[in-house]
């Protein structure tokens, strides 16, 4: 019963993966030399779209291999199957930060644990910034400061930056205009 | 039952409208279940975001059950949860189907070199609002200034940081009360 396959591998994925859907790589790599549903090239096409798509990128991947294994109970079996083990733990969890949200110790501990909190988020800031707003592969071929930073990406976020700081709109307003910067600067060449 | 209709559709929304990792979410976060909705407090945000990194799962799941479980328990969790899934499934699947190819289409690279610009200054000005809240004496300020030195140059597990900082903050937040009396 291949959809029940589907949906216990990839209980198992979601229960193993610790900390963002890319921690779920190598146990791809695992079903896919274990199972044969899929090659090692098709993940790498999967990861592309899952990276290029909307939603989170481990769901993607779930949908995605479930979709290519069996189709769309196979992709519905994957998703339900990974996201199971989340809502059976951070349940248990949650109920145990309700109860015990006034001892001194959980209040420590939530002291140190927002200041990480914001560091881990600054340094996947800058994972982003790495490819969208700086050059380094061009900037050691050539060694020009200028093509150490991408210009047009700059400004754009510039603008972004003070839209937001003056009108605050919903983010999707953000990501739609610079979407559509994007593909402009793209057939223009300049981005 | 219109609280539950009401979280999944939220979470529908912050779904579809994330692109990379359980960290652009943020800024969709804030603005739907702080801002809008009132669900969570931006500090409760951060913990559910600290907690739900080293728990199984990915983040985005992570988060929406915890939020799903204040407002309505374990039936919000599930309504909160499918919600964050529901446009992957139903986009990956037109996707899959239809197009092949899709992230070689210029089109597709074009725009998500600009999303990803986009995506930076969302996540900027997240973090600009969370580090009032988080930052607010030294020893917070060390160890935020630490970590992210460590996670930027090296591939520590972000669990470990997180298990570290909870240690820390106990030992720290004590010794303070300590001092006071």
């Amino acid at each position: 019963m291949i959809y029940l396959n589907l949906f216990w591998e990839f209980l198992k994925v979601g229960l193993f993966t610790v900390g963002g859907g890319l921690a779920s790589l190598p146990f791809l790599y695992d079903i896919s030399d274990k199972t044969g549903w899929f090659s090692h090239a098709q993940l790498a096409d999967m990861i592309a779209v899952s990276e290029s798509t909307p939603g989170p990128i481990g769901i993607n991947m779930a949908t995605y291999v479930g979709f290519s294994t069996a189709g769309i109970f196979g992709s519905i079996a994957a998703t339900i199957g990974f996201i199971i083990p989340s809502i059976i733990i951070v349940s248990i969890v949650s109920k145990f930060l309700k109860k015990f949200n006034e001892n001194k110790f959980v209040k420590g501990a939530f002291y140190g644990l927002r200041a990480v909190s914001v560091a881990l988020i600054c340094s996947a800031l800058f994972s982003v910034v790495k490819i969208s707003l700086i050059d380094i592969p061009l900037f050691e071929q050539t060694g020009v400061f200028f093509d150490l930073i991408n210009i047009p990406g700059i400004i754009l976020a510039v603008i972004c930056f003070f839209v937001l700081k003056k009108y605050n709109p919903h983010p999707i307003v953000i990501l739609g205009a610079s979407a559509a910067a994007g593909i402009i600067f793209g057939f223009l060449g300049i981005m | 039952m219109k609280e539950l209709l009401e979280l999944f559709l939220a979470f529908a929304r912050i779904g579809g409208l994330t692109f990379g990792g359980g960290y652009s979410m943020l800024p969709m976060l804030q603005r739907e279940v702080v801002e809008k909705k009132g669900w969570a407090t931006e500090a409760e945000l951060m913990d559910y975001f600290a907690v739900g990194q080293c728990l199984p799962g990915v983040i985005a799941v992570n988060t929406a059950v915890f939020i799903g479980n204040k407002v309505k328990g374990l039936a919000g969790a599930v309504a909160a949860s499918l919600g964050v899934i529901s446009p992957s499934i139903i986009i990956i699947l037109a996707i899959a189907s239809l197009i092949q190819n899709f992230s070689d289409l210029p089109i597709v690279q074009y725009a998500f070199s600009g999303i990803r610009v986009g995506v930076c200054v969302l996540i900027f000005t997240s973090v600009l609002k969370l580090f009032k809240k988080a930052i607010i004496d030294k020893f917070t300020l060390i160890l935020f200034s630490a970590v992210l030195i460590l996670s930027v140059f090296t591939d520590i597990s972000p669990v470990l940081f997180v298990v570290i900082a909870a240690f820390l903050g106990i030992i720290a937040s004590l010794l303070k009360g300590g001092l006071k009396k």
